[in-house]
C-alpha cells in the first residue's frame, strides 16, 4: 500500500541510510550570502536532520515547508514527543538546498505522513543511542531509565544527565535504525494536542518576514514585462520613456524575455508600464466555448486502464437500464493572494535564491540547467510566500529572478504583479469525464465504466518548462514530476469496474498540480454518478455506499458521518415547493485509494429564480489515522471545504485566443464572506495508527456533495463545475418536473 | 524633482522624500519605512491585503496616491498593537488560531478593527458583510469570522 504511495511523486524514499548527527556546533541558520555552510544534507551518507546544542536546544532541519498548512508546526511536536524535550526547545530550520536534507517537495499531503515519519525515525534514533549513552554513564540498565524534558535519569530516582551532557564535545554519527523504538502513543505528550501555531503571533503583528519583506544591502527592484499572448514573440521594444523616471536602471531582454529594473520598486512598476514593447501576434489558444470539445477532440499520448475489475465491456451488455454521464471542470489558477515573489543574488560565480518554492532541491537543478551552472554553485532558501495550493508562480518567478539577478551581477527582487500570477502561473487543466452504467433488474450495479481525459504526466512529457526557459530560450530540465496520483479510480467494490484514463498529449496551458489534483476531479464525477445511480434506484445515498463497501474504517466513517449530520432519508424530507430549494448531499472517498478517509454531508439552498446556489453547511468526517495536531488539522480541513466551495461554485479561468482574460479578482473572482458556509467537523482519532495527510482529501469530495445536495433539493443535475447561477438554471430547465 | 509629504504613521510624525505624488502609500509604507504589516496583493483595491487605517477608517494603500494623505493620521498593523500589549482583535485571532499562510490576516485585522470601533455588538452577518471586500484563498474565514465575533465581546 505504501509502495502506491511512494510512487506518486519521485523523491519519497524513506529510512535505511538515514543519518543522525549530533553536534555541538553552533546552530547553522539560513545564512544572507552565498556562502555555503559546511553540512552535510545527503540523506543517503551523512544527512542530518537533527542538531542539539550545549545548551539541549535541539534545530531540526526540515526539508518540507511551511505553506501556510501549520506542518512545521507539525513536525516540531514530532520532534519533540519523540525526543522526549519540551516542545519550545525545538527551533526549525526549513527548505535549503545547503542546509537541510531533500526530503522531496512540499505536496501531495506528505509532509507528515511520509516527511513526519522520516524525522519520527531520526528522533527516535536519536533518543535510543542517548538512552545507550546514559545506561553507561548512569549504569542503569537501559530498560530502567526515564528521560523527561531532554535529562535521562534512572526511574527509580537519582541524578540525571541531560542530552548535552550525554553528546559532550564529541561528534556523534548514528544510522537511523529504522527499527528504532517508536514511543508508545499512550505516553505521548505533545503530538496530539492542539499545541499553537509557531508562525501566527509574527503574522498577527506584522513582524513576520514573507518573501516579500526580505531584503538585501543594495537590492534592485524587477518587474516582468509579460508577452502579450502566450506565444508571442518580442519584436522590438523601447524603454526610452522609462528612462525619464527616477530610480529607472535599465532593461533586461533575453529572446522573448523582458524585465525592468530599477532602485525602487515604485519606479520598477512604473517603468514596467511606460516600456514600450511589440509582440507578434499569436492566437493557439483554443475557443473557450467549445473546451471541452477541444479536450475530448485532443489527441490521447497514452490511453490507460488505471483501475479495472471484472469484464466491464462484456458486462455493459444485457437487460435492465444503462445510464450515462459527462463531467467537466473548469480550468483553476491557483490565485494565491500574494503574488510570486524571489530574491536572487549572483555573485563570484554563485547563485542564492530566497524563494517561496515548495521544492527548494528541485528548483536548484532546474536553475542549474537553465544558467548553465553546477547545482553545487547554486543555494535555493526557503522564504514563506502566500499560500501556494500546489505548484502556483513561485518557481517561475524565482527563475525569472535568477535569471536578471545573473544578468545584473547584483542582488534582485523580482515581484509579480496580480495580472502576473493570474496569467502566468501554470494552471490546474481542464478535466472531462464520461461515466456509464448497467444498473441490472435487480436494481444492481452490474457494470461501471468510466473515462477519464486530463493532460499526460510531465514525465512523459517535457517535464514542467520553467516560464524563463520558454521566453528566453534557455535548455530547460526535464523532470518526471508527476501532476497526478495514477492511484484514481473508485472506493467500492463492484464485480465489473474500469477506470480508462486517456492521457492527453496536449492542452491549453501548462498543467500542473492544484490541491487534489485529479482526485478532485475524479472523485467529483465518480461520487456524483454513484448519486444518480442512487436516484435511479431509489435507494439512500448511505446505503448504496455501505452495500458496495467492506472497509472497516470506511464503514466506520460512513456511520459516524451519517450520525453526526443527522441525515434522514429523502423519503421522510418534503422538497421545497418555493423559489429556495434546500437540500443535502453526500459524498465520501478513501483518499487515493490508499489513505485518509473522508466523507461530507452539504446541506445548501437553491434560489430557483436566479440559479444562485449557497452552501449553507457542511459536516466533515475524518480519518487520517494518528492526528498530530486536532486544531490545526481543522484548520486544514476547514480551509480544504472553503476553497474547494470557491472551486465548486465560482472559480473559472477566461481566456481568448491569445491569452489568459481573468487577471484580477474581478475577473477570477472567488468566495467571499457572505458566501462562506458554517463547517462542522468530527475527526476520527486513531493515535496507533500511522498518520496520513490532510491537506487535500477533503477537497475531493466538496464538489460532488454540492452537486449531490442541489439534486436533492431540485431534481436538477449539475455536471459542470463551477456551478454559476447561469449552469444551475440550464440544469434545471432540463430536469424532470418533480 | 521629489517632494516631500508629511504626515503620521503609527503615532510618529514622518517627512517623506518622493519622486512621484502617485505613488501609492503602500511603497512609501513599506519600501521607505520599512513596515511590511501590509502587503501588495492585487494592487486594484480588490483583494484587501495593503489595508492600513486612515484617520481610524480602513484604506486600501495599494491605490492611494502618497500625495492624498499628507497630513493623514495612518496606524499599521505593527502600530495596533504588539505582543505585549495586543488589540483586542489581534488576540482574538491568535485564540482563534484564525491564519493560514497569513498573507490577508494584515486586511483582515485591520478591516475587523476599524469596523468594531464603529460597530459594538454586531450579528454575523454584519461582520460578514464587513469583510466581504477582502479576500482569502486559503479559506481561513471561518476561524476569522470566529475571531472577529470573539473580539467583538471583547469590545463591548
Amino acid at each position: 500500500m505504501l509502495d502506491a504511495q511512494l510512487s506518486r511523486r519521485a523523491f519519497l524514499k524513506t529510512g535505511g541510510a538515514l543519518v543522525v548527527t549530533f553536534t555541538l556546533a553552533p546552530r547553522m541558520g539560513p545564512a544572507h550570502g552565498a556562502a555555503q555552510p559546511q553540512k552535510s544534507v545527503d540523506p543517503n551518507e551523512v544527512a542530518s536532520f537533527l542538531a542539539i546544542d550545549d545548551k539541549g536546544m535541539v534545530t531540526l532541519y526540515s526539508g518540507k515547508v511551511e505553506l501556510g498548512t501549520g506542518a512545521i508546526t507539525a513536525l516540531t511536536q514530532i520532534t519533540a514527543e519523540e525526543l522526549s524535550v519540551p516542545f519550545d526547545r525545538v527551533t526549525t530550520v526549513q527548505g535549503d538546498t545547503a542546509l537541510t536534507p531533500n526530503q522531496g517537495p512540499t505536496y501531495a499531503s506528505l509532509s507528515v505522513q511520509v516527511g513526519g515519519v522520516q524525522i519520527r525515525r531520526a528522533a527516535a534514533t536519536a533518543r535510543d543511542t542517548l538512552l545507550d549513552l546514559a545506561a553507561r554513564r548512569l549504569n542503569v540498565a537501559k530498560g530502567d531509565l526515564a528521560i523527561r524534558a531532554g535529562v535521562v535519569s534512572a526511574k527509580t530516582g537519582g541524578d540525571g544527565v541531560s542530552y548535552a551532557q550525554l553528546v559532550g564535545d564529541r561528534t556523534l554519527t548514528v544510522k537511523a535504525n529504522p527499527s528504532a523504538p517508536l514511543k508508545d502513543p499512550k505516553d505521548y505528550t505533545i503530538v496530539g494536542t492542539p499545541v499553537p501555531r509557531l508562525d501566527i503571533p509574527a503574522k498577527i503583528f506584522g513582524t513576520f518576514s514573507f518573501v516579500h519583506d526580505f531584503k538585501l544591502p543594495g537590492m534592485l527592484h524587477a518587474r516582468m514585462v509579460h508577452p502579450a499572448a502566450v506565444g508571442a514573440k518580442l519584436q522590438s521594444f523601447s524603454d526610452a520613456a522609462c528612462r525619464k523616471i527616477p530610480g529607472y536602471v535599465r532593461a533586461v531582454r533575453k529572446g522573448n524575455f523582458l524585465a525592468v529594473v530599477a532602485t525602487n520598486e515604485w519606479a520598477a512598476i512604473r517603468a514596467s508600464t511606460a516600456i514600450s514593447a511589440t509582440w507578434s501576434a499569436w492566437a493557439g489558444l483554443p475557443d473557450q466555448a467549445r473546451l471541452f470539445e477541444y479536450v475530448r477532440r485532443s489527441k490521447a499520448a497514452k490511453v490507460e486502464v488505471i483501475q479495472s475489475a471484472g469484464d466491464t465491456a462484456a458486462a455493459m451488455k444485457g437487460g435492465g437500464t444503462i445510464l450515462r454521464a459527462t463531467y467537466d471542470l473548469a480550468i483553476n489558477t491557483h490565485g494565491s493572494i500574494g503574488p510570486s515573489c524571489a530574491v536572487a543574488d549572483f555573485s563570484d560565480g554563485r547563485l542564492t535564491v530566497w524563494t517561496p518554492t515548495q521544492a527548494c532541491h528541485l528548483l536548484q537543478p532546474q536553475l542549474a540547467v537553465m544558467l548553465g551552472m553546477k547545482p553545487e554553485q547554486i543555494r535555493c532558501i526557503f522564504v514563506e510566500g502566500a499560500g501556494c495550493y500546489g505548484r502556483n508562480g513561485a518557481d517561475d518567478c524565482s527563475a525569472e529572478a535568477a535569471l536578471i539577478a545573473k544578468e545584473l551581477g547584483r542582488p534582485v527582487r523580482l515581484q509579480w504583479m496580480r495580472e502576473d500570477e493570474h496569467g502566468w502561473d501554470p494552471k490546474c487543466p481542464p478535466t472531462l469525464l464520461d461515466f456509464s452504467a448497467r444498473i441490472d433488474e435487480q436494481g444492481r450495479i452490474a457494470a461501471w465504466d468510466s473515462d477519464l481525459f486530463l493532460p499526460e504526466q510531465p514525465a512523459t512529457r517535457s517535464g514542467i518548462t520553467l516560464l524563463a526557459c520558454s521566453l528566453a530560450g534557455l535548455p530547460a530540465m526535464k523532470f518526471g514530476d508527476p501532476i497526478y496520483n495514477p492511484q484514481l479510480g473508485i472506493p467500492y467494490i463492484l464485480p465489473n469496474n474500469r477506470l480508462t484514463a486517456h492521457w492527453l498529449a496536449e492542452t491549453p496551458f501548462p498543467p500542473a498540480w492544484l490541491r487534489s489534483p485529479a482526485a478532485m476531479q475524479n472523485t467529483f464525477a465518480h461520487e456524483s454518478f454513484l448519486d444518480e445511480i442512487a436516484a435511479v434506484t431509489r435507494t439512500d445515498p448511505f446505503e448504496i455506499r455501505i452495500r458496495h463497501l467492506t472497509d472497516r474504517r470506511g464503514l466506520e466513517l460512513i456511520e459516524r458521518l451519517r450520525a453526526f449530520a443527522k441525515w434522514e432519508p429523502r423519503g421522510s424530507r418534503a422538497r421545497d415547493s418555493g423559489a429556495l430549494a434546500r437540500g443535502r448531499g453526500l459524498s465520501y472517498v478513501k483518499y487515493e485509494a490508499v489513505r485518509t478517509y473522508v466523507g461530507i454531508v452539504a446541506d445548501v439552498t437553491v434560489n430557483r429564480t436566479t440559479g444562485k446556489v449557497k452552501v449553507d453547511r457542511m459536516f466533515v468526517a475524518h480519518d487520517c489515522g494518528q492526528i498530530i495536531n486536532p486544531d490545526g488539522l481543522r484548520n486544514q480541513i476547514e480551509g480544504n471545504v472553503v476553497q474547494t466551495v470557491s472551486r465548486t461554485l465560482v472559480e473559472k479561468l477566461t481566456f481568448s485566443r491569445s491569452a489568459v482574460t481573468s487577471l484580477d479578482w474581478g475577473s477570477y473572482p472567488i468566495l467571499t464572506f457572505p458566501d462562506v458556509p458554517e463547517v462542522a467537523i468530527d475527526l476520527i482519532d486513531r493515535p496507533n495508527e500511522v498518520p496520513w495527510g490532510a491537506g487535500e482529501p477533503t477537497t475531493s469530495v466538496v464538489p460532488s456533495a454540492i452537486a449531490n445536495a442541489v439534486f436533492d433539493a431540485t431534481g436538477a443535475r449539475v455536471r459542470s463545475v463551477p456551478f454559476r447561477p447561469a449552469t444551475v438554471l440550464a440544469a434545471l430547465a432540463a430536469a424532470p418536473r418533480s | 524633482m521629489s517632494i516631500t509629504i508629511k504626515l503620521t504613521v503609527n503615532g510618529t510624525p514622518r517627512s517623506l522624500d518622493v519622486d512621484d505624488p502617485e505613488m501609492p502609500l503602500l511603497y512609501a509604507l513599506r519600501d521607505q519605512l520599512g513596515l511590511h504589516g501590509m502587503h501588495f496583493g492585487c494592487g486594484l483595491a480588490q483583494c484587501g491585503a495593503c489595508t492600513v487605517h486612515y484617520d481610524g477608517e480602513a484604506l486600501r494603500s495599494c491605490v492611494m496616491p502618497i500625495s492624498a494623505v499628507a497630513g493623514a493620521n495612518i496606524v499599521t498593523l505593527e502600530g495596533l498593537g504588539t505582543a505585549e500589549k495586543p488589540h483586542p482583535v489581534q488576540q482574538a485571532f491568535i485564540d482563534e488560531q484564525a491564519a493560514q499562510c497569513g498573507y490577508c490576516i494584515n486586511g483582515m485585522i485591520m478591516q475587523a478593527a476599524a469596523f468594531l470601533a464603529q460597530n459594538k455588538n454586531p450579528t454575523e452577518d454584519q461582520v460578514r458583510q464587513a469583510l466581504a471586500q477582502n479576500l482569502c484563498k486559503c479559506g481561513t474565514h471561518v476561524r476569522i469570522l470566529r475571531a472577529v465575533m470573539r473580539a467583538a465581546k471583547q469590545m463591548s
